[in-house]
């Protein structure tokens, strides 16, 4: 046993940091580092010098363009660019449906749609959550009827992120109702550009503009954009949302954040001192620290039992471990953050309202505080929620 | 020991819920929201028909002749409306300032305006580099003639951009953290050298960055004495937390009260959500919570007009504490409890969840008062 990373590890280590320096423009990093909200331009570029460099897909098989780095390579890519921080890929397309295309897609699906999300040449979004069906996803009810070539959608979607933005949305839709709800579930991808489909905003607590109900009306979507077998769509899905918990530890993020947390609790003042110096705010903090650590360590042990066993498709249940502690850590940090800001916190900083020429409220760092711990909030709800994800322990692995 | 309230306090309650339940639904207050001022012109006059303005203050001086109970029975109420109007900063805080620091001229000058609802006062407290210390004064007032000279600047003054007056904390001796020095002066917001810039704030009220330049303010402006006004200030900061916390007791059960209805009529694997078990225990959590949140306000209420400054702060800062951590446990349940749709502006549990989590931000988080208190001796070593 060594915990340590290798020679060669802390090499490639080196390796990824000089890329990140000498690639990423520094506003882009820094408005990152502040906590705002990523912007599409932003993203954009950076995946298309990603994908430049032969990085944009890094876990994916060679062939399609992935870097052939072991799990553990993976991992610390992922890690230093979540730390730098450098904008996060576009799971939607990169971790989630890139993968289900590859694994179940057949050859015309992997050749027109794999090398578009590597450049993010096409933004995909997520349609599988519903009004009525969000923990009981199986319960979907969006139909797709069979209509010569073409499937006819109807029903609606909703919590969609970023479909304001995107190009392709991939679905669960039931094509058979007749059996089991878990058996008559298939995975369509639809071109977003189809008639029939509106998107409409709902924004959230914070006031920001992630999510869309996208609603599907007489859609008609061509036959040779189902993914694999018709009817299989809750196998693919169920491959999908175990990739998805993975990724959503995000131990480099909160690595970042808690750099963050110092860099500013060394700026604001409490008692006539930096609050970094008061003990109380300290032990609070370090106390968030260790549990990153154990998590980092959990995470690497699940990245090594990966690496080992070879990638089956099928998680580890024990990685709903990484998304419950991931996501306390990550709201956590966001609460602690905005603690540092004390009363200053409070300031709502809308520049709709304000227009851009009023200077900002001092301290301006403390203008994504608040939104960032409310919105932080949904991490601990969406991709599996952490009760469904203790569920799953509790079942899966301790047999109960 | 009685708990009851008495029948006349029974009926301010009914009355007041009343009135919100008719006029303050979700969509009312957004329409509130968004008017100029960002709260209802429409409402306040109700509150002051109401005789709510009038109530803290004694009969001898216009007033109602209300205790601190009634003030928990108004904030209590306004908290489960998410009210908007600056009752708090105008009645709770200004007319704290009125009874306690106000002699007989000045409670004679501005007692009755604030009984009519047409005067509205601020506090102006809080810079830069104060964080939560009431002591941390870098703002001066320098003594000119038989007044004073105002310079500084001060953040977050809640509801700053519609007080007609504002009551400002300045230095009139010492080094930015002593505690003598600092004095109280009531400044009209429309005085030379205020300037005044209001904003939204995250819980959808209104606050404003105040400047100071070259104010000047006459010698009956001057609240307490000049020289040590930090007593004066501590009575009426905890005269506000003691209402904060009984506002909080209203947002934690209102909040409540949503998420168990949602948990009856919310439908996931052919069930109610409620018949699952963990969120049965994460509702009951909520539940222990609000009672002791109501038990710790109180407590904060009996001693909101104690003159022992000792026993008054100890009851402050095991309230400000108790909802901080409550609150806290409340709103994120409350959210977790509704997935997706508690995240939603649309909806209105997410609008308690981040006023409650504005009242921690207020006068000191729940972490700053548990600090206070356990830094003089804890609460029972000390009876
Ligand atoms: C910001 C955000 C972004 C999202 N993005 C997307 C997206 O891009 N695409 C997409 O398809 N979806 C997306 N979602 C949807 C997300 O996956 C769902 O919100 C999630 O599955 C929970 O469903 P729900 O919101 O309907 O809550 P519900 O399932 O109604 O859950 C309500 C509460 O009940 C609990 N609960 C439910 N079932 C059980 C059980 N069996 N045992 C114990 N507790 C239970 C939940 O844990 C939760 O606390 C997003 C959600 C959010 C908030
Ligand atoms: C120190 C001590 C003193 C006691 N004194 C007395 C006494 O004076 N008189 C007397 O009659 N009994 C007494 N008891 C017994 C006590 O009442 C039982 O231990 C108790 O009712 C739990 O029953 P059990 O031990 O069989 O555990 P179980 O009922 O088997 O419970 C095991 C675990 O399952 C949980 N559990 C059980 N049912 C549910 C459910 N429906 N939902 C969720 N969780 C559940 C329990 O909370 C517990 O964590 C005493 C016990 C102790 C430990």
């Amino acid at each position: 046993m060594d915990l340590r990373y290798t020679p060669e590890e802390l090499a490639f280590r080196d390796e990824v940091r000089a890329f990140l320096k000498e690639n990423l423009p520094e506003d882009v990093r820094q408005r990152l580092d502040n906590g705002e909200y990523g912007n599409k331009e932003d993203l954009v570029n950076w995946s298309r010098i990603l994908n430049q460099k032969g990085w944009a897909v890094p876990h994916w098989p060679e062939k399609y363009g992935g870097t052939g780095w072991d799990p553990m390579r993976q991992y610390i890519f992922l890690e230093e660019t979540q730390k730098w921080p450098a904008p996060q890929p576009l799971a939607f397309g990169v971790n989630m449906v890139g993968p289900v295309i590859y694994t179940f897609g057949n050859e015309a699906q992997k050749a027109r749609y794999l090398p578009r999300i590597a450049n993010l040449d096409d933004w995909w979004c997520q349609g599988f959550s519903e009004p009525g069906a969000g923990s009981d996803l199986a319960s979907l009810k969006t139909r797709a009827v069979r209509d010569g070539d073409h499937y006819i959608v109807n029903g609606q979607k909703t919590w969609t992120t970023l479909a304001q933005y995107a190009d392709w949305i991939f679905c669960l839709v039931r094509t058979d109702t007749q059996v089991k709800k878990q058996e008559g579930i298939s995975f369509l991808l639809i071109d977003m550009k189809t008639p029939g489909i509106e998107v409409r905003p709902i924004v959230t607590i914070d006031g920001g503009r992630e999510v869309n109900e996208v609603f599907l009306t007489d859609v008609r979507v061509p036959v040779e954009n189902l993914v694999g077998e018709e009817n299989k769509g809750w196998d693919y899905a169920k491959f999908l949302l175990g990739n998805e918990r993975t990724n959503i530890a995000r131990v480099g993020m909160s690595k970042q954040r808690i750099a963050r947390i110092r860099e500013l609790a060394g700026k604001e003042m409490s008692r006539g001192r930096p609050l970094i110096e008061d003990p109380r705010f300290l032990e609070k903090l370090t106390a968030v620290e260790i549990e990153l650590k154990a998590l980092e360590l959990t995470q690497l042990r699940v990245v090594a039992a990966d690496a080992k066993r070879g990638n089956t498709g099928r998680p580890d249940p024990a990685s709903s471990i990484l998304k419950i502690k991931g996501s306390e850590i990550q709201q956590a940090t966001t609460h602690l953050l905005m603690q540092v800001m004390g009363p200053h916190a409070l300031p709502y900083h809308d520049h709709d309202i304000e227009g851009s020429n009023m200077p900002p409220i001092e301290p301006d760092y403390a203008a994504t505080a608040a939104p960032s711990y409310f919105n932080y909030r949904k991490v601990s709800i969406y991709g599996g929620s952490n009760e469904i994800q203790k569920n799953i322990i509790a079942k899966a692995v301790l047999g109960l | 020991m009685d708990f009851d309230l008495t029948e006349e306090q029974s009926i301010l309650k009914d009355s007041l819920d009343r009135l919100l339940t008719d006029k303050y639904g979700f969509e009312d207050r957004k329409r509130h929201m968004a008017a100029p001022e960002g709260w209802s012109a429409q409402m306040w006059a109700s509150y002051a028909e109401m005789g709510l303005m009038a109530l803290p203050f004694a009969e001898a001086d216009g007033g109602l002749g209300g205790t601190p109970v009634e003030t928990m029975i108004v904030l209590e109420s306004l908290g489960r409306a998410l009210a908007l109007e600056p009752y708090f900063p105008t009645v709770v805080l200004g007319g704290s300032f009125l009874r306690f620091g106000g002699n007989d001229d000045q409670r004679a000058e501005y007692i009755p305006a604030v009984a009519d609802g047409s005067l509205k006062l601020a506090l102006a407290q809080v810079e830069r580099n104060s964080r939560y210390d009431l002591h941390h004064v870098e703002t001066t007032a320098a003594k000119d003639g038989e007044g004073y000279v105002l310079n500084g600047q001060k953040s977050v003054v809640m509801h700053g951009d519609s007080a007609d007056k504002l009551f400002v904390t300045a230095r009139t001796a010492g080094g930015s953290r002593d505690e003598a020095g600092i004095g109280v002066f009531l400044v009209d917001a429309g005085t030379d050298g205020v300037s005044v810039r209001g904003y939204p704030t995250q819980d959808g009220a209104r606050a404003a960055e105040v400047t100071f330049d070259n104010v000047k303010v006459g010698a009956n402006d001057v609240f307490g004495d000049p020289e040590n006004g930090l007593p004066l200030v501590r009575r009426v900061v905890d005269a506000g937390i003691a209402a904060l916390a009984a506002e909080s007791v209203g947002v934690m059960s209102a909040m409540h009260a949503l998420t168990v209805d949602y948990l009856k009529v919310r439908k996931q694997f052919g069930v109610s959500i409620g018949q699952f078990q963990v969120l049965q225990h994460a509702a009951v959590d909520m539940f222990v919570a609000i009672e002791q949140a109501r038990s710790i306000t109180l407590y904060a209420t009996m001693m909101a007009d104690s003159e022992d400054e000792n026993e008054r702060g100890r009851a402050m800062h095991a309230a400000k504490a108790e909802i901080g951590r409550g609150g806290r446990l409340c709103g994120e349940n409350a959210i977790q409890l509704h997935g997706g749709v508690g995240m939603t502006m649309e909806y209105a549990v997410g609008h308690y969840f981040k006023r409650m989590t504005m009242i921690d931000t207020t006068f000191g988080d729940g972490d700053h008062h548990l600090h206070l208190l356990s830094a003089g001796g804890g609460l029972f070593a000390a009876a």
